[in-house]
């Protein structure tokens, strides 16, 4: 069975792959099993780990006021899904309330806390660091100021309150080199990142051949 | 009503996990878990939406003889050959999880290779592109294409081999210029996500609730 | 002159012939290269060989098969480390279509390591609600997962009595294709103190320095070529060491690809 498995990936594989020459009809074929083998993965998802451990298994697990209490999301997932009657759609805002308020809520402290206050002190570096020897120093100053730089006119860059003239202009040209030498670095991780994914495919596809 | 009540929800639940923050214990604390829990399980259906709208359509696509309706057969079956295998496996091992199971045998024989393989085809747009749109016209775009080289060269073997200073240039690139540009950005962005955030809880953004 | 037209209209199907073929021939071929370790992936490393024997971690999967190939090997080399020292692993994650696939790794290291289910790791799950589910573990983590992935209650396990919360946890690491290192860093490493190092792809790497420099989580293993340093360091050397040779040689290429568009460019730019 394993075998056969092996063979049904390594032929999806290669009807993927033949959208390079052009698109056909076996890479039509893969595609829409991929869409709808996925869509009835999440149904199976949602009930192994949601649905029955969560609400069901609970429901009988608890007592009291913790048992009963339980109704409550289970209403709410049941009028998420009235989004599927259009007269009705409406009655789905209410969770889809609750589900932002709660993401915004937790977002407001978190991005403040986890972010803005731990990164801005991160930033505010020694213009001079004195290291044990003299080139240690000089080099971590200047990264310091590197650091410093780069971000407040990185951050100046994207302020568009007022036109970019004078100051404004030069801090903002700064930026617009840091950000150039950001997306450059990005674009190189981006292409490693591109090629280990073929990488991997050649591998699996080389193994079931048996060049590997 | 239909817009009122939701807008309060909103208030009442960003007001909770905020002060929450503040006092985590009972019973702000208490509440909060409990918000959280529930929100587990909402998300949960949330994740079904589109499933209707998938069926619907792709079954239409068939009724209608719409170009291309043969692939909704495909996708039709794959979606119910997954449901069958999923539920038979949760039946049989208490777990659709179980290794052995053909849930998983479908899922790793089907939904990895696909899914791999429609990111693998990345690799070879990426060059594509990169040789087609990557032109040095201006400062900036050479600046960028040389910060690409790189961090290309630096952060694999040959980089090394070639010369001690490409890997060493490639880690004072990553860690300096490029991780200033990326705090600007992300400064930047979080300080717009938190004004987002607040502009949710207070009901001046009520774009979700179209 | 009509050579530097051609260097800048290449048929992209040449493109892609050639880029199939300088990553697979080295495949096939199997030669290595010497692999230079970061300070990024040392530290990473140092973090859990520092942690006392015993120590719980928790191992989140937030990766699925479009980013197996860079993440699956520093997942590997993670459990080994882990399981050499005597860690107790904790595996959970965020992202339902990739945990079944780290489930195969998971099974397969445990064999290799003889580790045994319920005493030194542990299978959560998952739980969907993400940001929720982090923020709720740290007040208790049977509020989310009173039961493994398979329905038996985790009070049921040894290595979990004593665990509860963040408090019990040593280590976070993520497994991230997205941004969920992120999301962990925001919304627990902040909020509850604990320690962390983020295992990312190619794409997502360069974002996560301003995290370490601020000493947010404290290494970053990044792309297989973070990978391939990680196993070097653990002493297993193989997906990602032996995939170093095509993306070296990939790479090179690829900047070749970009030199002859230029070339070509400022060429006929210079003819007009």
């Amino acid at each position: 069975m394993n075998l056969i498995g092996t063979w049904i990936a390594a032929g999806l594989t290669i009807a993927i792959l033949s959208f390079l020459y052009r698109d056909n009809p076996l890479y039509k074929f893969a595609e829409h099993l991929y869409v709808g083998v996925s869509a009835g993965y999440w149904v199976i998802y949602i009930w192994a780990f949601d649905v029955k451990p969560m609400l069901i298994d609970e429901f009988f697990r608890q007592a009291g006021m913790e048992k009963w209490i339980l109704i409550i999301p289970a209403i709410f997932g049941i009028m998420m899904m009235m989004r599927w009657f259009p007269n009705i759609a409406w009655i789905s805002r209410w969770p889809i309330s609750f589900t932002v308020g709660i993401a915004a809520g937790l977002a407001l402290t978190a991005q403040v806390q986890g972010y803005i206050i731990p990164q801005i002190q991160a930033t505010l570096l020694p213009l001079i660091s004195i290291g044990t020897k003299a080139s240690e120093t000089i080099v971590q100053s200047f990264n310091n100021i590197m650091i410093i730089v780069g971000v407040f006119c990185a951050i100046l860059y994207f302020y568009f309150s007022r036109e970019h003239k004078g100051a404004l202009k030069v801090g903002s040209r700064i930026g617009i080199v840091f950000l150039m030498i950001g997306f450059g670095a990005s674009f190189g991780y981006t292409v490693m990142a591109r090629i280990s994914l073929l990488i991997g495919r050649l591998m699996f596809l080389f193994g079931v051949f048996g060049l590997r | 009503m239909k817009r009122e009540i939701p807008i309060v929800i909103t208030f009442l639940t960003g007001v909770i996990c905020v002060i929450a923050f503040f006092v985590p214990h009972a019973p702000v604390g208490g509440l909060q878990q409990r918000f959280l829990i529930w929100y587990s399980i909402v998300a949960g259906f949330t994740m079904i939406i589109g499933l209707d709208s998938l069926i619907k359509y792709n079954i239409k696509k068939i009724s209608q003889r719409k170009k291309g309706w043969p692939y909704s057969y495909v996708l039709l079956f794959g979606l119910v050959l997954t449901l069958v295998t999923g539920f038979q496996s949760w039946f049989r091992y208490n777990t659709p999880f179980e290794l052995q199971s053909s849930f998983m045998y479908t899922y790793i024989h089907i939904i990895v290779p696909l899914q791999a393989t429609m990111f693998a085809l990345l690799a070879f747009f990426i060059s594509s592109a990169a040789y087609r749109a990557f032109r040095a016209r201006t400062f900036e775009a050479t600046l960028l294409l040389i910060a690409a080289a790189i961090v290309m060269l630096g952060r694999v073997p040959i980089g090394a081999m070639i010369s001690d200073k490409i890997p060493a240039l490639s880690d004072w690139l990553l860690n300096v210029p490029q991780l200033a540009a990326k705090r600007g950005i992300y400064i930047g962005a979080t300080l717009g996500g938190i004004a987002m955030s607040l502009r949710i809880i207070l009901g001046i953004e009520r774009t979700y609730l179209t | 002159m009509k050579l530097f037209d051609r260097l800048a209209a290449i048929d992209r199907r040449i493109i892609y012939l050639s880029v199939g073929l300088v990553v697979a021939i080295p495949l096939i071929l199997k030669f290595k290269m010497p692999i230079r370790v970061s300070q990024e992936v040392r530290s990473a490393y140092e973090t859990v060989e520092n942690l006392p024997s015993g120590s719980v971690v928790l191992a989140s999967i937030d990766y699925d098969a479009t980013s197996a190939p860079e993440l699956t090997p520093m997942f590997r080399s993670f459990l080994r480390q882990c399981f050499r020292n005597e860690l107790k692993v904790i595996y959970t994650g965020h992202l339902a279509i990739g945990l079944p696939l780290a489930q195969f790794d998971l099974d397969m290291i445990t064999e290799e390591c003889n580790a045994v289910y319920g005493e030194d790791y542990i299978n959560l799950g998952y739980r969907p609600g993400f940001v929720a589910v982090m923020i709720g573990f740290g007040r208790e983590i049977r509020d989310f997962f009173a039961v493994d992935y398979k329905g038996v209650p985790i009070d049921s396990f040894p290595m979990m009595k004593n665990v509860h919360n963040y408090n019990d946890i040593a280590l976070i690491v993520d497994f991230g294709h997205g941004i969920t290192p992120d999301y962990w860093v925001q919304y627990v490493v902040s909020r509850f103190g604990v320690k962390m190092f983020a295992c990312a792809t190619g794409v997502m790497a360069p974002s996560l320095y301003p995290y370490l420099q601020a000493g947010q989580i404290t290494g970053l293993i990044g792309g297989l070529q973070g990978a391939a340093e990680y196993e070097t360091l653990v002493g297993n050397p193989e997906t990602g060491t032996f995939g170093m040779p095509a993306q070296s040689i990939a790479h090179i290429l690829i900047i070749v690809f970009i030199i002859f568009g230029n070339i070509g460019y400022f060429i006929s730019r210079r003819k007009k």
